[in-house]
């Protein structure tokens, strides 16, 4: 036994996988610590202030959400409230949200806790992907707001008769089935006009989440069709 | 089901989680053929079972069948493994009839009631509505339950009996199992806090815990089938895990390109996912290296009959190593880059990977462990493969196959037409979808689900017949 190889013995193999399992262990609860702080939600004041947040807060829904290429970061960033010229946000402009842009703190964050608890209670992601996680059955959720379907000259509008995307967004979510845009339809959830619009303003905020750049070149390629 | 041949409790026990795992295999397939027939034709059922339904059933069902399995391939080693009889095992009888019930009956609400009202009552009563974990929260307590009364019995067997290697890995391994599953119990307004440690439970189990899990059945499986060496088997099972937990746990990273998480994702996620796939080429040359030693060994004595004790369940074994380097480590790593999955993210290439992932990875090495309880139920000594067992591994692997080209090329086009060239919009996404090659692609999709689940009938037949089938040696 004496002359036995270390790299046949269980007992070193043993101890390797104990420590290995363990630096990566402790390296992600570290990493966790560090990316929960960065992910906590902002608030009004972060806004009122021009502090960019990965994920802002509620009021979020009181501005104008863009997606825009920053030179700085090589790719497409959420810019709210009018871009900097830098590609960073100057949470000026104000944008109505049913016809108001002034929703506080707890009127926001209301509005935004029924839309989450609506996606979750609806299923949503057992069709459409949110964040790219989901289903694959139905159009990636992720900036779905700033999709140009739903924009002024967008088909949804006309199709809906609303005059804007947070009215056009919930009229379809209320009745899907009497807006069918493909052979696969939406089918009717019992969505009622209040959770629709929290779903509307739920929608409105993930648009503003900074995710790296996904999806790419959205709705900047509307020009192209069939690849013509 | 007690037989003279059966004088364990605990492997008496471990033959009723296998019988509900079976069933629920079935579960699984017949509403992935409902959701699969939905893309060819997407008004069946539409307003009754829609496609969120039989998605949430086709997947859950699969989730549990697995662990239902898992649990049965642990209580059918244990005696093998310690030497004494599982300690807790009334315990674990009724765990088992109040996990069935409990699956029962999400099952029946999901198929009934289907969606709620925005409130905290769907959440705990109806549905989470977080894929893969959408089961209510009451069931979500009742699973922590049977998972620390699981893991109570296993580790009060662990140290009471011999604690072999394999047993060790398994404790270590179950104890991460249940505990991640508590990370996805929560509710939060932001949506990049849930997506993180929803992650958790979905990556942490399948990419992780699972893999070990498989590790060390294989190990077993090994030692069982064709007697290699203990000594050797369990090093190879301590390379793996250290390999396995140190590709996948910060493999996370690679869930968190695009969620809202800050960029140093990207390298952690790259860096470590693309080390996921060398932990699953060691397996596989594991499982084949002392199979070809082993037989080896006795021919070289003088013996050409075959060092396999079980030809059926030693199949789905090798499709096993196959099947997670394939499933899980190519078509993994296809897409496992950010610079990649900057497009693929979110598209049928995702699908592809987990139905021969999960397939490759886990279906295969926990039929096997059907089969070797089969085996041992029946106390045959030799078991041979009859003709249902290979009609059932070749359409079933056929149809798996034939599903995951389908939805590679289904996903190369959305990725390529939706994402690439028309910028991930709603119309972007129809596009892609009503484009020659997808609907091609969903269309054979379909025909190779189909292949799968008569395979599935061959497998049901061969699981209830050939324990009594004279063909075996006794």
């Amino acid at each position: 036994m004496a002359n036995k190889s270390v790299w046949s013995d269980n007992r070193f193999w043993r101890r390797s996988a104990t420590w290995v399992t363990g630096f990566a262990s402790l390296l992600l609860i570290w990493l966790t610590f560090d990316t929960s702080t960065q992910i906590a939600m902002g608030n009004d004041k972060d806004l009122q202030n021009g502090v960019t947040k990965r994920v802002p807060g509620p009021t979020v829904i009181n501005y104008k959400i863009t997606y825009e290429m920053s030179a700085k970061r090589g790719h497409e960033v959420p810019v709210i409230g009018g871009n900097d010229g830098k590609g960073g946000s100057l949470f000026k402009e104000k944008e109505k949200f049913f016809g108001r842009d002034d929703y506080t703190e707890k009127e926001a964050g209301a509005l935004l806790h029924l839309g989450k608890l609506a996606s979750q209670a609806k299923n949503c992601m057992d069709c459409h992907t949110l964040l790219g996680n989901g289903a694959y059955y139905a159009p990636d959720l992720t900036k779905a707001w700033l999709d140009p379907a739903w924009g002024p000259n967008g088909a949804m509008q006309a199709l809906t008769g609303k005059n804007t995307r947070e009215e056009a967004i919930a009229e379809f979510l209320q009745h899907p089935d009497q807006y069918p845009t493909h052979a696969r339809m939406m089918p009717d959830l019992g969505i009622t006009a209040k959770e629709a619009k929290g779903l509307v303003a739920f929608l409105k905020h993930m648009s503003s989440i900074d995710t790296n750049g996904f999806p790419r070149n959205f709705g900047h390629m509307q020009g192209a069709v069939n690849g013509k | 089901m007690a037989n003279s041949y059966l004088k364990s409790e605990s492997k008496q026990l471990a033959t009723w989680y296998f019988t509900f795992a079976a069933i629920l295999f079935g579960a699984q397939l017949l509403f992935g053929l409902v959701a699969a027939i939905q893309y060819v034709e997407p008004g069946f059922l539409y307003g009754i079972l829609d496609f969120s339904i039989a998605r949430i059933l086709h997947i859950n069902a699969l989730v549990v069948w697995m662990v239902f399995a898992m649990f049965g391939s642990v209580y059918w080693l244990l005696p093998d493994e310690t030497g004494i009889e599982t300690v807790g095992i009334k315990v674990g009888k009724l765990l088992f009839w109040i996990f069935a019930l409990a699956i029962v009956i999400v099952v029946l609400v999901f198929l009934f009631i289907q969606v709620g009202k925005a409130d905290a009552t769907t959440i705990w009563f109806i549905t989470e509505g977080r894929e893969y974990i959408e089961a209510p929260r009451w069931a979500d307590w009742g699973i922590v339950v049977v998972a620390l009364g699981f893991v109570g019995n296993l580790f009060l067997t662990g140290m009471k009996g011999k604690q072999t290697g394999i047993v060790t890995v398994l404790m270590a391994d179950m104890i991460a199992f249940a505990g991640l599953y508590l990370a996805g119990m929560f509710f939060t307004d932001n949506i990049s806090v849930d997506q993180y440690w929803w992650w958790w439970v979905i990556h942490l189990w399948v990419e992780a815990t699972w893999e070990v899990f498989v590790g060390a059945i294989a190990a077993y499986g090994l030692i069982k089938m064709i007697g290699a060496h203990r000594q050797v088997v369990e090093m190879w099972l301590w390379i793996e895990v250290a390999m396995l937990f140190g590709s996948g746990i910060l493999g996370l990273g690679h869930h968190y390109f695009w969620i809202g998480t800050p960029e140093y994702w990207w390298e952690i996620g790259a860096l470590f996912s693309a080390l996921e796939p060398l932990p699953l080429v060691a397996m596989f040359i594991h499982v084949l290296y002392d199979w070809g030693k082993t037989q080896g060994a006795e021919e070289e004595k003088g013996n050409s009959a075959s060092v396999i004790n079980n030809k059926p369940a030693f199949t789905w074994f090798v499709l096993n190593a196959f099947g997670n380097f394939l499933g899980a480590g190519i078509w993994g790593f296809f897409h496992t880059l950010p610079q990649v999955n900057l497009y693929t993210h979110g598209t049928q290439f995702t699908s592809a990977h987990g139905h021969l992932a999960f397939f490759g990875a886990y279906a295969t090495i926990l039929v096997g462990m059907m089969y070797i309880a089969i085996q041992g139920t029946n106390g045959i000594k030799v078991m041979k493969n009859t003709r249902a067992s290979i009609w059932a591994v070749s359409l079933i692997t056929g149809g798996v196959v034939g599903m995951t080209i389908a939805l590679t090329i289904a996903g190369y086009v959305q990725v390529l037409v939706s994402r690439a060239q028309m910028g991930a919009t709603w119309a972007a996404y129809f596009d892609g979808q009503s484009g020659m090659w997808f609907v091609q692609a969903m269309d054979w999709r379909l025909i190779m689900g189909v292949v799968t689940f008569i395979g599935f009938f061959f497998l049901a037949k061969d699981l209830l017949t050939t324990g009594k089938n004279p063909v075996h040696e006794k």
